[in-house]
């Protein structure tokens, strides 16, 4: 089948695997962005992303029920950013390095607690079937949404909007932007700060939950590759706009799925190399827009990185 | 941080206080470095104690077991102090550029790539006698790896791209490449089952030191620490980087080469990650492989923070981390504890151990101005007097 598909068959598996690959990059880079808008970066989503995806999976065996595993993942999600934020209220304290702890704290402790539900089997998110009109069978898999990536997309334009036009929205952006003006406005900056970095948690912790319950669907040790911190890099990639969040999920998704889709049609060669492509593509990206003159544009100006 | 630091209330320094005074606030200020982080360890292992004990496993067997998978016979030490070997190289890859401000986080990348140019390197120089092929694999990898993260340095330096994005979008790219030559172009073809380089051949290979047993890894580690330290705090050269990474304006104002200053030390860090690769192949596995990426770099991060990027104290917490590594197959077997406990008590040191820093300066007993001040009281009695 596949033959008579030709590179068509590479295209449509790209879009397939930008589908199914892109939503914990989406859920990750959404959170990130909210808590970054706030002017802390928490580089532990990895470790919360893992995680997420340990509680989902062990709720789910245990309920029967992957909504209920989802809730559970989002909850401890929302632990691991409670505890970031309030660490990073001590004074003197870097985010960066507690990021990088929390990382290695999280999936330590997702490792420890998972054990035993390796072997296991949960049950998995439901997705609809868009490619119902087509025959072609990779048509139909490609299309096999799952309903994870809606609530995605649609929270990537609800944020976009949330920004613009709440209240709470226009707190966290001048919290991240100056901290001096938002106590002269009376706002508590180490308090929004500590909720974003908690909204962050729970919607990683949730895409911790999509890889476990859907894609690759399984629980173990490897379940993650890196998605957490390349979300990091995404968010950067995206500009601090939920919007382009969503883009930019996509096409890291995409951009992941063409090593595999290639080398079912016989381009084996340079396969290592794709994975790279997204790393590629964001420091790319980042040496042609970044400068020392000033910080990047878009970003929030209490961000440690663009200081 | 902020510019309206009041001259006033700078302490006016009076009669000079005596010897033995000011030894003692040298000291009360020394023993804070070493009081705190210790403490917060302590704390560290203290609470991971409470979280096994509500497991209802006893903290004191895992202390026992890694007190004798780790430290309690020559074996088991011989055995710590060869995972110590890279943790000692991968640290100072994360401490050297923390000094000017850069938290670099992709020593891993330089580890591999490391490993591979002198993998690589080892095939071309066959002809030649050990003493010059193995010298020139280890200036391959220093190369590979001056470069890797000295780019690190230069993009932050002169193009503003932030360094622990950069170290870890490259660390990805360079395990990318690896993969692809190990392989691809660079395999093996009688490796089937774990793809590897051409062996570098038993001729290459470093024999152990004399003594302790241990590959050389450890001993140039422990030379690269010693090394470090003294360009850190005894030379000019790591006087104007500690100045740089505490105020970039200023260090510019002096005339400092901060952009010079960041890509060398950054490049030196990229060095001595590499080194880790180097030792890796030539003394340990005899090929490059997948077991380069054994996330070396990512607990030589953790090693750094936990010795506050002092090069001179990475050695002992290195050595520590080294031999708690070293025990996880014990714990795992006696105390059936899954592999992941050693990340959990690592997760957790690290944590306490960042969030200590929010104490110093805090404790009155570690403040030099408490004995200063006592040596200004002696003298008060007759200026009073006098006035």
């Amino acid at each position: 089948m596949s033959d008579q598909l030709g590179l068509w068959s590479v295209l449509i598996a790209v879009i397939g695997g930008a589908i199914r690959v892109s939503t914990p990059f989406l859920f990750v880079s959404l959170g990130e962005t909210i808590t970054e808008r706030s002017g802390r970066i928490n580089l532990g989503l990895e470790g919360t992303l893992v995680f997420g995806a340990m509680s989902a999976y062990a709720t789910a065996v245990l309920t029967d029920s992957p909504w209920a595993g989802v809730a559970v993942a989002g909850l401890a999600g929302g632990a691991f950013g409670l505890l970031h934020g309030f660490v990073c209220r001590l004074p003197r304290v870097n985010d960066v390095a507690v990021g990088i702890a929390l990382m290695l704290f999280g999936s330590g402790l997702a490792f420890f607690l998972g054990k035993p539900f390796i072997q296991p089997s949960a049950p998995p998110l439901p997705a609809i079937p868009f490619g119902f009109w087509s025959d072609l069978p990779q048509v139909q898999a490609a299309l096999r949404v799952n309903v994870l990536f809606l609530v995605g997309a649609a929270l990537s334009v609800l944020l976009w909007w949330a920004f613009r036009n709440t209240k709470a929205g226009l707190i966290v952006r001048v919290v991240g932007d100056s901290a001096d003006a938002a106590r002269a406005m009376g706002y508590d900056v180490d308090r929004v700060r500590l909720y974003a970095t908690a909204a962050g948690g729970v919607l990683a912790g949730i895409g911790g939950a999509y890889l476990s319950l859907y894609y690759p669907g399984s629980w173990n040790e490897g379940v993650s590759s890196g998605q957490g911190l390349m979300a990091v890099a995404l968010v950067i990639f995206a500009r601090w706009n939920p919007l382009a969040c969503f883009g930019a999920a996509l096409l890291f998704g995409g951009a992941g799925a063409l090593g595999p889709a290639l080398q079912s049609v016989g381009i084996s060669q340079g396969y290592y190399l794709f994975y790279a492509a997204p790393y590629v593509l964001t420091l790319a990206l980042l040496i042609a827009t970044s400068s020392t003159e000033r910080a990047l544009a878009g970003a929030p100006g209490e961000l440690s990185l663009s200081k | 941080m902020v510019a309206d630091a009041a001259p006033s209330v700078m302490p006016v320094q009076a009669a000079r206080p005596s010897t033995g005074l000011q030894v003692r606030a040298w000291l009360a200020r020394r023993s804070e470095a070493v009081a705190i982080p210790v403490a917060a360890a302590v704390a560290g292992f203290l609470l991971f104690g409470v979280f096994l004990l509500a497991l209802g496993k006893s903290p004191l067997q895992l202390v026992d077991l890694v007190y004798r998978a780790g430290f309690g016979s020559s074996f088991a030490l011989g055995n710590s102090l060869q995972r110590a070997a890279p943790l000692l190289f991968t640290a100072l890859c994360v401490a050297l550029p923390a000094r000017l401000g850069l938290v670099v986080i992709g020593g891993e990348g330089a580890i591999v790539l490391g490993g591979l140019a002198a993998a690589a390197f080892a095939q071309p120089l066959a002809a030649f006698p050990a003493v010059i092929a193995i010298p020139l694999m280890a200036l391959a990898a220093a190369f590979a790896g001056a470069v890797w993260i000295g780019s690190v340095g230069w993009l932050q330096a002169y193009r503003g791209v932030n360094a622990t994005i950069s170290s870890l979008l490259l660390s990805y790219i360079a395990i990318a490449i690896a993969n692809h030559l190990i392989e691809g172009p660079l395999r093996d073809p009688t490796s089937l089952n774990k793809p590897s380089t051409l062996p570098i051949g038993d001729a290459f290979m470093l024999p152990p030191m004399p003594v302790i047993g241990v590959h050389w890894g450890l001993g140039c580690g422990v030379i690269a620490c010693i090394l470090a330290y003294i360009l850190m705090d005894r030379t000019t050269l790591g006087f104007a980087a500690r100045i740089a990474g505490g105020n970039v304006r200023a260090a510019q104002i002096q005339g400092l080469p901060v952009g010079r200053l960041i890509v060398g030390f950054t490049a030196l860090g990229g060095v001595f990650a590499a080194l880790a690769g180097f030792f890796e192949v030539a003394a340990v596995q005899g090929t490059a492989n997948g077991t380069l990426v054994a996330g070396y770099g990512y607990t030589g991060i953790l090693v750094a923070f936990l010795a506050r990027q002092n090069p001179i104290a990475i050695i002992p917490v290195a050595i520590l981390l080294g031999g708690i590594e070293a025990s996880s197959g014990l714990i795992q077997r006696r105390m059936q504890l899954p592999d992941a406990t050693v990340l959990v008590l690592e997760g957790l040191l690290f944590l306490i151990v960042l969030m200590s820093e929010t104490l110093y300066g805090r404790f009155k007993i570690f403040s030099p101005h408490l004995w200063q001040a006592k040596a200004e009281t002696m003298p008060a009695p007759a200026a009073s007097a006098a006035a």
